[in-house]
């Protein structure tokens, strides 16, 4: 059924992403495939991986962005997967019944026995969160490893998704977001997580947190704020002597 | 968004074929069109035909065609379900006219209902098609009301022109039709001018600062893609063409889907019916050629927010 659920979620399991902390090194990435391409949505399908343009499914892709100038301009590692938005318009264009909200925990996910491989879903997502895999021709997407996040047979501590338990900057967080007590929940406001894109209404889940304030000025070493000039005389393409008849040569 | 052949085909022919049985429904209930049995057999052969045609074209871009048949349940949330429902629909009163049309040589009575109700299911087949699209967020240039105009319009349009082919090709009489046809790919051509004229002067839904949320820090620029190669997102969804590029193809589907079309319609009103079936025949080709043209173009101008994540400032 790809009407949302009569009662939005109480639960609402989704990610807290902190883009101060992320180092974009992908391992989120690698490990989120690693993990899914043998789980729920499996396999996930890579097209020419040793040829002239390879492509593949993945649900986790880190972008990496430049924002402002000078001295308060950044770099950011921006990693990206599903939102699992409250409002998903990916589920209710879904023409099949095959995309659904979960009533009990928010996740978004998709039947793959019943997907046609209409796309629709992905056109209506605006983030990207969704994934077509040629091979199998059904769309694939992020489950939140709802493989993993309920799974008994793995000690507690690894009861999280993949990308979450492999990033070594403790970049990605879970927890339950409709839950304000939550750490994730706290997390968020403590840092002022925030919405990607709220103009489209999907309201989403995951967070992001920003960037903290960059460090424009240096603590006091003692070293000299600026270095003594000396006086170095350019050598000109004029001037006399052996180092100018080599730059003259070599300009020529 | 990448221009996928099935459906720049399903929408143009079967939006044609929907107008087209549009128009039988009102000259039967309006005009008291003659049940002509050649006439009634060809055109609702063309009709049913183009949309048929363009209903199974749509499901070749499925990953799974043999499922289609899914895509039916989901009418309460689903404007691709809906059109689905409403398309099959179209078919039972469709049908059955056509069959008191041909084999009783009877349009009256209620064999005129049955021709208005699959009228009525064809608009809204046409309105569902356009809803599609129309209800896109992610897809800022859709998301506007004009979509739904300028699908119904061109339908109504392409749908007059066959109308008006097939009465003049069977000596019905109708000469007024091509006026008809004329001023309603008038109509529909400057809906289809608004729209662009809409697109181009309207503000960004979303941009890179929003897509990523540090637009407090300055301009926001993409430093490195998530990868060097492709990706499904960026070959269904970043399809770019060049504004030069549009520019000169909105003046050829302006040419070809609506000046020549409103000529040569009207000329053929002025023609004995012979000649005036070979110049309307000629406004239908160059009208459907003008539609794959805009069609294309609907597609390829459309940009998708997630492009905002692959180096597009807005959206």
């Amino acid at each position: 059924m790809t009407s949302l659920p009569q009662s939005p979620p109480a639960t609402k399991l989704g990610l807290v992403i902190d883009l101060d902390t992320c180092v974009g090194c992908h391992a989120c990435a690698v490990n989120c495939k690693e993990w899914n391409t043998g789980g729920h949505s499996a396999p996930l399908t890579d097209l020419e991986p040793y040829g002239e343009s390879p492509l593949g499914v993945w649900f986790n892709r880190i972008h990496s962005f430049e924002a402002g100038d000078g001295a308060e301009g950044r770099t950011v590692n921006f990693p990206k997967s599903c939102l699992h938005c409250d409002e998903p318009a990916c589920v209710t264009v879904c023409p099949t019944g095959a995309s659904y909200k979960r009533e009990e925990d928010g996740i978004v996910l998709v039947n793959p026995d019943t997907c046609i491989g209409c796309k629709l879903c992905s056109w209506a997502c605006p983030y990207g969160a969704r994934e077509y895999d040629y091979t199998d021709g059904v769309m694939k997407k992020c489950t939140l490893c709802v493989d993993r996040i309920y799974n008994e047979n793995l000690e507690e501590v690894d009861r999280v998704p993949a990308c979450v338990s492999t990033c070594p900057a403790s970049a990605r967080h879970f927890g339950d977001l409709g839950d304000p007590n939550s750490e994730v929940s706290q997390l968020v406001a403590e840092r002022g997580g925030y919405d990607l894109m709220p103009e489209m209404e999907m309201q989403p889940v995951n967070k992001y947190l920003p960037p903290r304030p960059a460090k424009t000025s240096t603590g006091d070493t003692g070293a000299p704020a600026a270095l003594p000039d000396h006086d170095i005389a350019p050598v000109e393409a004029t001037g006399r002597g052996f180092l100018a008849w080599v730059d003259r040569t070599l300009s020529r | 968004m990448n221009p996928a052949y099935s459906v720049i085909f399903f929408t143009t022919a079967s939006g044609a074929g929907y107008g087209l049985l549009t128009w039988l429904g009102v000259a039967v209930l309006f005009f008291d069109l003659p049940a002509h049995r050649w006439f009634g057999l060809a055109a609702f052969a063309v009709a049913l035909t183009l949309i048929t045609v363009g209903l199974l074209a749509s499901t070749f871009h499925l990953g799974h065609p043999e499922r289609a048949w899914r895509g039916l349940t989901q009418w309460r949330s689903s404007w691709l379900s809906r059109e689905g429902v409403v398309a099959v629909a179209t078919y039972i009163p469709a049908g059955l006219a056509a069959i008191g049309w041909v084999f009783l040589t009877n349009n009256d009575g209620i064999w005129a209902w049955l021709s208005a109700v699959a009228a009525v299911l064809a608009v809204v087949t046409v309105l569902c098609t356009a809803m599609i699209y129309q209800s896109l967020r992610a897809i800022p240039r859709w998301n506007t009301p004009w979509v739904m105009a300028g699908y119904l319009g061109l339908a109504l349009a392409s749908g007059a022109l066959l109308f008006h082919f097939g009465v003049r090709t069977f000596g019905l009489g109708f000469a007024w039709s091509g006026w008809a046809a004329a001023l309603l790919t008038i109509a529909a051509w400057a809906i289809k001018l608004a729209y662009w004229n809409s697109i181009d002067n309207a503000a960004p839904r979303a941009t890179a600062e929003t897509a990523t949320g540090l637009g407090h820090l300055g301009k926001v620029r993409l430093f490195e893609a998530p990868h060097t190669g492709d990706n499904y997102l960026m070959r269904e969804m970043g399809y770019k063409i060049a504004r030069n590029h549009a520019k000169r193809l909105r003046t050829i589907a302006l040419i070809l889907g609506g000046a020549i079309p409103v000529v040569l319609a009207v000329v053929a009103t002025q023609l004995p019916d012979v000649t005036a079936a070979l110049v309307a025949l000629l406004a239908v080709i160059s009208a459907g050629a003008g539609l794959l043209v805009e069609r294309w173009l609907f597609f390829a101008e459309a940009v998708h927010t997630i492009s905002l994540y692959y180096g597009t400032d807005a959206a």
